[in-house]
C-alpha cells in the first residue's frame, strides 16, 4: 500500500483498483448451470423464491440492530449473519432468474415484486422486538434453515446443491451462536430468563409453518430437488429441547397460528418491503 | 515499522507504582523521562508496559477514545441506509462497510485499554459527552448517494489524517492504524466506484451526486481541524510523534489529490475561489466557515443530539443483554 497517495488507482479498473484485491471467490465457480433435465423449471423458480425471500427478510431484520446491539462484538457478529443471509438470497434469487428463463437479475426479485408475491415464511417477517425476541427467532431459524439446507447438498440441482453445501456452513454458525446466546440468557438473571423466555413465547405459534409444505416444496422434494419440510420437525425439535433444556428454558406450549407459503403475510412485512424497495422504485431506471 | 523499543523502560509501569523490586527506586524519573524521548527521536514505539509522561498518556487515551468514538457514531448516518439500499450487491457493501466501522472501534477501544482505561468508561464518557467524536457525523444524509460521497470525502479525509498515524510513536495505535488505513481505503474506492456509477446513470442520479457533494465538501475540510494558527497542541502532539502533519497541512494534500478526482466524476466543488496555484504548486481554496465548525464541535449542528441519543438508547437497551452475559459466566466459574 502506498503511504503517500491512498488515491492512486482510485480510478482503475478490475481487481487491483481494491487495492488488496477483494478476496471474494464465487461460490458457484465450476458449478454447471444448466437445469438438469427432467427438473420443473417453475418448482424449482418457486422453491428458490421461498427460500430467497426468507433469506432476504431474516437478513432485512438483523440489519435492523445494525448501531442498536448490545455490544460491539454482537454488532460484528449480527452484521456477519446478515451478510451471510443476503449472500443466501442473491444466489437463490439469480437462480430463480436462471430457471424461469427470464434471465431477470437479483434486484428483480428483491425489489420489483410486490408483497403478495413473496413466499417466504411469516417468522422471519416478525418486527424486530427486543434482543431476547432476536435471539428466539434465531435459534428457531437457524435451527430450521440448517436442517434443511443440509438436505439439499444432494440435491438434483447443481446450482441449489452448492448454494446450500456453502449455506450450511454459514447457518451452523449462526445456529451456534443463536444457542450460546439462549444459554446465556435463560440461565443469566431474572430478567434475562424472563425476556428470553418471552421471546420464545411471542415467536412460537409462528414455527408449525416452517414445516407446513407447500405443493411446491412437495414436489421439488419427490423430484429429488428440495426437501419436504415435514421431514425436519423431528431434528429441530431435538435441537431446541437440547438448547432449551441447557438455558433452563420451557419450550412454549401455545397453538399454532395455520399459514404456509401461500402468499399470507403479516402486516409487518408491507412496511418492511416499502423500506426495502423504496430508492429503487424511486429511481426505476437508474443503476447503482 | 520500526523495531519496539528495549532497555529499561520495559521494566516500569506507568510511574504509578510505588515498588517495582527496587527498579524505580533505582532508575529515577529524568532517567526514564530520558529514555523515552530517546525512544521517540530514535523513531521507535512506545508501548503499554514502557514508562510515558502522564500527559503522553493522557493525549494518547483522548486522541485514541476520539477516534474509537468516532468510528462507532460514523457507523449511524450510513448504517441508516443499509434497509434501503437500492441493489443487493450495494446492500453487501454498506452492510459490509458499517460492520468494518464497529471492528475499527473495538480494535481502537482495545488499544486505548492498553492506556489503562476501560471500554464501558469510555462509552460512558461518550454518552455524557465528556468525550468528542469527529463532528462530520453530525452531518445528516438525506440520499443515498450520500453514502457514496461520504466514502469518497469523509474516509478520504479520514485517510489522509490516518495514513501518518501508521507511524504514531504509541505501538499499538500505529498498529491498529495499519489495518484500519486498508479498511478505509477500500472504502473510499467503494464510494467512487458508487459515485462513478450513479454519473453514469440517470439525470436524477447525477443532481443526486452533485448535491451530496455540495453539502460535504466544507465539512470534510473542517476534518482537519483548526487553522494551524488556532491549534495549541499541535507542537507538542509533533514532538512526540502522535501527530506527524500539520492541520492545513493535510488539508492542503486532501484538497489536492481531491481535485482531479472530482475532475474525473464530473462532479463541480462548490468552492469559487478553488484554483490551481503553480507558484505555491497547490491548490488554493476559499475560506472555510470556522463558525459553523465551532457551532457543530460545542453540539449544535445538525445531527449531535441524535447521534448521541441513538448510542445512548442502544446501551441502556444492551444493558440487560451484558448483565446477563456477565452472570452467566459468574455461574460458570463458580459450579
Amino acid at each position: 500500500m502506498s503511504f503517500d497517495n491512498v488515491y492512486e488507482a482510485l480510478t482503475g479498473d478490475g481487481d487491483a483498483r481494491w487495492a488488496f484485491g477483494t478476496g471474494f471467490t464465487d461460490p458457484l465457480a465450476g458449478v454447471e448451470t444448466a437445469v438438469p433435465p427432467g427438473v420443473d423449471r417453475a418448482d424449482l423458480t418457486a422453491y428458490c423464491l421461498m427460500l430467497g425471500d426468507d433469506a432476504l427478510v431474516m437478513s432485512h431484520r438483523l440489519q435492523e440492530w445494525c448501531t442498536n446491539a448490545p455490544d460491539l462484538e454482537e454488532e460484528v457478529a449480527l452484521a456477519n449473519i446478515a451478510l451471510d443471509l443476503l449472500g443466501q438470497a442473491r444466489l437463490l434469487y439469480a437462480r430463480a432468474g436462471h430457471a424461469d428463463g427470464t434471465g431477470r437479475g437479483e434486484d428483480h426479485y428483491a425489489f420489483f415484486r410486490g408483497e403478495e408475491e413473496f413466499a417466504g415464511v411469516r417468522l422471519v417477517e416478525t418486527p424486530r422486538g427486543d434482543f431476547g425476541d432476536l435471539i428466539a427467532k434465531l435459534l428457531v431459524f437457524s435451527t430450521w434453515r440448517l436442517a434443511l439446507l443440509q438436505r439439499l447438498i444432494p440435491s438434483r440441482d447443481p446450482v441449489l446443491a452448492a448454494i446450500a453445501a456453502k449455506g450450511v456452513k454459514e447457518v451452523a454458525y449462526h445456529r451456534d451462536h443463536a444457542a450460546r446466546w439462549t444459554v446465556r440468557l435463560g440461565d443469566g438473571t431474572d430478567e434475562s430468563h424472563r425476556r428470553m423466555q418471552a421471546g420464545l413465547d411471542r415467536i412460537w405459534p409462528l414455527v408449525a409453518e416452517l414445516f407446513t409444505p407447500h405443493e411446491a416444496e412437495v414436489r421439488s422434494a419427490r423430484s429429488g430437488v428440495g426437501a419436504d419440510p415435514a421431514d425436519l420437525r423431528a431434528e429441530f425439535d431435538a435441537v431446541l429441547d437440547q438448547v432449551l433444556t441447557a438455558a433452563t428454558l420451557r419450550r412454549p406450549d401455545v397453538p399454532p397460528d395455520p399459514g404456509g407459503r401461500r402468499g399470507l403475510h403479516t402486516g409487518a412485512l408491507g412496511l418492511l418491503l416499502a423500506e426495502l424497495q423504496s430508492v429503487a422504485r424511486a429511481h426505476p431506471e437508474a443503476t447503482w | 515499522m520500526t523495531e519496539r523499543s528495549e532497555g529499561i523502560n520495559k521494566h516500569s509501569t506507568s510511574g504509578h507504582s510505588s515498588d517495582e523490586g527496587g527498579l524505580m527506586t533505582a532508575v529515577a524519573e529524568t532517567d526514564l523521562a530520558r529514555h523515552f524521548e530517546h525512544t521517540i527521536e530514535r523513531d521507535q514505539r512506545i508501548e503499554p508496559r514502557d514508562w510515558m509522561p502522564e500527559a503522553y498518556r493522557a493525549t494518547m487515551i483522548r486522541q485514541i477514545a476520539q477516534h474509537a468514538h468516532s468510528e462507532i457514531i460514523g457507523m449511524q448516518p450510513e448504517g441508516d441506509w443499509i434497509t434501503r439500499a437500492p441493489s443487493l450487491r450495494r446492500k453487501a457493501i454498506l452492510l459490509a462497510k458499517v460492520q468494518d466501522e464497529a471492528g475499527h472501534g473495538l480494535y481502537l477501544y482495545s488499544a486505548a485499554e492498553t492506556l489503562g482505561v476501560d471500554r464501558a468508561d469510555l462509552t460512558t464518557r461518550l454518552i455524557e459527552r465528556r468525550q468528542k467524536y469527529s463532528s462530520i457525523f453530525n452531518y445528516p444524509t438525506p440520499a443515498y448517494a450520500d453514502v457514496g460521497v461520504i466514502g469518497w470525502l469523509v474516509d478520504g479525509a479520514a485517510i489522509c489524517n490516518q495514513v501518518p498515524l501508521c507511524r504514531s510513536s504509541y505501538g499499538p495505535y500505529a498498529r491498529a492504524m495499519i489495518r484500519i488505513c486498508k479498511e478505509e481505503s477500500f472504502h473510499q474506492r467503494q464510494g467512487y466506484e458508487l459515485l462513478m456509477t450513479m454519473m453514469r446513470g440517470t439525470d436524477a442520479q447525477r443532481a443526486m451526486v452533485q448535491d451530496a457533494v455540495d453539502r460535504w465538501w466544507w465539512p470534510s475540510l473542517m476534518m482537519f481541524g483548526p487553522p494551524d494558527q488556532d491549534s495549541p497542541n499541535t507542537a507538542r502532539s509533533m514532538a512526540w510523534k502522535v501527530k506527524r502533519h500539520t492541520n492545513d497541512e493535510l488539508r492542503q494534500r486532501f484538497v489536492d489529490m481531491t481535485v482531479p478526482q472530482a475532475e474525473a466524476l464530473g462532479v463541480t466543488l462548490p468552492d469559487p475561489d478553488l484554483r490551481w496555484n503553480p507558484e505555491r504548486g497547490h491548490h488554493d481554496f476559499g475560506p472555510i466557515d470556522w463558525d459553523e465548525f465551532k457551532r457543530v464541535l460545542r453540539g449544535d449542528g445538525p445531527c449531535n443530539a441524535e447521534r448521541i441519543d441513538r448510542r445512548r438508547r442502544a446501551h441502556e437497551e444492551g444493558a440487560w443483554v451484558r448483565e446477563a452475559a456477565a452472570a452467566h459466566a459468574a455461574k460458570r466459574r463458580t459450579p
